[in-house]
């Protein structure tokens, strides 16, 4: 029996008093691949984002429960050390900080053990082979003059390395080639088969490679349809009008 | 350490003292007599009385520096400074023989272990004079000469004398003749032709004393074609009262020789640190300075270089970091006196807690000096609203073909970095650790690992309680 990891209920989020989610119910169990489609602006970034605890957004009512308890309980660190994980649109770059020393305590305090310096590098290799990733990419400092497909690979092998019980994509295949769209899609599907995702994309192609259990189309701040993955195909063809009438 | 201790000390790791157990020790202030007194103790030649004699002389009637953190200088307390302290009766080449209470220091500031490891040679000095020296076998069999300054002034008085003041004048500024005047320990250094010393070379400065005035002085001399690699770290306990540091330290780097002198100071916070270091770079050297200053109360240092020799080279990367009622005031002078000569700065500071860095540069080209390039970038973090960040950099340039570059950059952490670190399983300290690490990277990765791993430990302590 697959375990309930997100429970949101009559969600509503403000962002310096303006509000953005107007009401989201929502429930993610292990191995779930959920996918919100919808407009800029519609509240999908801000949704991945109060999720993983971000200061700037308000809960103003309704609740989220992660694991059975409230999540407001836990520090944005301590949600990551209790296996939550972002996968930023737009990750910040921290020069001066190499990319391997910088997998390496993410991943110690994440699994909250000091991971040994072999096993380490064997899980890495491995890891970095599937995505295509060159070892040079180790020395370089994070996010630091990344292009955006190279950004968007780093987000991908920290989360195949820290292995999330709840993965938040948020727009991951926004302006990524098809190849380098399949190397993310085979992340998604390498990591954990426990694992609850939430994607947050625009378009059709990435859903396709990954084939989500439910398709929320977002409007306003509110789911307004759910649906298999036939919604998502809908969704690129219409657009979002006709869920507007 | 007890809890009294503990409690007076706070965050800093080598705020520990430990019995003053002075075999000599002069009375506080500072005289003519208290000059030759110490020359005397040392039984010197007479030239070097007689410098001692006009650089007091000179240090007395010069006024106090109108420029830098003037109020602080001026609280400097000269009549209440310890000038003269001898805590060992001879400098041992053996830790047995260093006597227990100091020994333990350096234990537990991990030289011995750093000596066995990965070092050439080690001087410490305790107070006002080495208590511990030491040089492998293979470089003395090479003609390496590595002393202590005042066993190097016995051993080889010519070579002292042709040098000493050569690149550092005692009239060069108030501290300078204050260090020539009363100047004790510090290192001295030949390298033959062509010798290359591969491990780094360590000299360790210990203050333990209240009130201490400590005043070594460095000569290194690089012959031609050769190389060396000289680490420096300082340490003191924590007092209420100040205690002053002034060194002076003079580079020669013959024809294609290279000298590499990297500091960490780390002086308590009570601790006002003065300090004149100047290298002259002959045709085709290089003169490196990697300069970290993250203690002390307030510092006034600036690395130069003199580009005298054709094709010579210059490169200095200095850290500061200003916490509490600190100011680093540091940066960088680089004289282009010769035709394509080339240098290279890079200064990097970090304010926190209302601390105040300044970096202060200085470039100079001279008319005859065609082709050269200079590259200066300066980058300052502010971990705070409170805290203050200045940049005074001086360019005279009187030759046109000068290729030179200049950037300046004054950042925030950013809540996105944070964020986006906290998301990533790190506390909001460690997550400030980690970046101001990243900020300091340039430099770290140029010293040593040893020193790399101690300084990066070091900043992330200094980053512990600073989320208010």
């Amino acid at each position: 029996m697959s375990e309930v990891i997100l429970n949101i209920k009559n969600l509503h989020v403000s962002v310096e008093g303006t509000k953005i989610i107007k009401g989201v119910d929502l429930t993610i169990k292990s191995g779930e691949i959920h996918a919100i489609m919808g407009r800029n602006g519609a509240g999908k970034s801000t949704l991945a984002h109060v999720l993983m605890g971000h200061p700037a957004y308000e809960i103003t009512q309704g609740e989220i429960q992660y694991r059975g308890k409230p999540i407001e309980e836990y520090e944005v660190f301590e949600r990551a050390r209790a296996g939550m994980f972002l996968s930023f649109q737009y990750p910040a770059s921290i020069p001066g900080v190499q990319v391997g020393n910088f997998l390496k305590k993410s991943v110690n305090n994440v699994r909250n053990v000091k991971v040994k310096a072999r096993d380490f590098r064997k899980e890495l290799n491995a890891a970095m082979e599937k995505l295509d990733m060159d070892k040079a990419f180790l020395s370089r400092y994070v996010n630091d003059g990344f292009s955006g497909g190279e950004k968007k690979r780093l987000e991908i092998l920290q989360m195949m390395l820290l292995k999330p019980t709840l993965a938040l994509l948020d727009e991951t295949d926004s302006g990524l080639d098809i190849d380098a769209l399949r190397l993310v899609a085979k992340g998604i599907t390498e990591t954990a088969e426990a694992t609850g995702f939430l994607v947050i994309t625009h378009y059709q192609r990435l859903l396709e490679l990954i084939k989500p259990d439910f398709v929320h189309a977002m409007i306003d701040g509110k789911f307004v349809k759910s649906g298999g993955p036939e919604l998502a195909l809908k969704l690129e063809d219409q657009g979002y009008d006709w869920l507007e009438a | 350490m007890n809890d009294e201790a503990n409690n007076a000390v706070g965050d800093y790791q080598y705020g520990f003292h430990d019995p003053e157990n002075a075999t000599i020790r002069f009375d506080k202030g500072l005289s003519e007599q208290v000059v030759r007194d110490i020359s005397n103790l040392k039984e010197e030649p007479e030239w070097m009385t007689e410098i001692r004699v006009k650089a007091y002389r000179h240090f007395v009637s010069r006024p106090m520096p109108d420029w830098g953190n003037c109020s602080m200088l001026e609280s400097i307390k000269f009549d209440d400074v310890t000038y003269f302290l001898r805590s060992s009766k001879e400098t041992a080449n053996d830790w047995d023989d260093v006597p227990e209470d100091i020994k333990n220091t350096f234990n537990r500031l991990g030289i011995p272990e750093a000596e066995q490891k990965w070092l050439g040679g080690v001087t410490a000095q305790y107070e006002s004079e080495a208590v511990y020296h030491s040089v492998r076998e293979d470089l003395e069999e090479q003609g390496v000469i590595f002393l202590d300054m005042d066993a190097g002034l016995k051993e080889y008085p010519e070579l002292v004398k042709q040098y000493f003041c050569s690149v550092i004048p005692y009239a060069d500024n108030k501290f300078s003749a204050l260090n020539t005047a009363v100047w004790s320990g510090g290192s001295f250094i030949y390298v033959p032709k062509g010798v290359h010393v591969e491990m780094p070379v360590q000299a360790y400065f210990r203050i333990n004393a209240k009130n201490m005035g400590q005043f070594e002085r460095t000569l290194i001399i690089a012959d031609e074609g050769s190389s060396i690699n000289y680490v420096e770290g300082c340490t003191a306990p924590t007092y209420s009262t100040d205690s002053l540091h002034s060194a002076v330290v003079e580079l020669i780097a013959m024809e294609g020789a290279k000298i590499r002198y990297s500091t960490v100071q780390n002086w308590s916070a009570n601790v006002y640190n003065l300090v004149t270091k100047r290298g002259i770079a002959h045709k085709n050297a290089v003169v490196e300075w990697v300069d970290g200053n993250i203690g002390s109360k307030l510092t006034m240092k600036y690395p130069s270089v003199i580009l005298k020799g054709e094709g010579a080279h210059a490169e200095i990367i200095s850290v500061a970091y200003a916490g509490a009622g600190q100011h680093q005031d540091a940066g960088a002078k680089v004289h282009h006196l010769a035709p394509n000569t080339t240098s290279n700065i890079l200064s990097k500071s970090i304010s926190k807690n209302g601390g105040r860095s300044s970096y202060r540069g200085l470039l100079k080209v001279n008319p005859k000096a065609h082709g050269c390039r200079s590259k200066v970038v300066c980058d300052a973090l502010m971990l705070d609203a409170d805290s203050r960040s200045d940049t005074y950099p001086t360019m005279e340039v009187s030759n046109s073909s000068a290729d030179l570059e200049h950037e300046a950059s004054v950042s925030k952490i950013s809540g996105d970095q944070l964020f986006y670190l906290m998301s990533r399983g790190f506390s909001e300290e460690e997550a400030m650790g980690l970046i101001v690490n990243g900020f300091f990277e340039p430099f770290t990765r140029e010293l040593p690992m040893e020193y790399a791993v101690e300084l990066n430990k070091l900043l992330e302590l200094e980053m512990e309680g600073a989320i208010g």
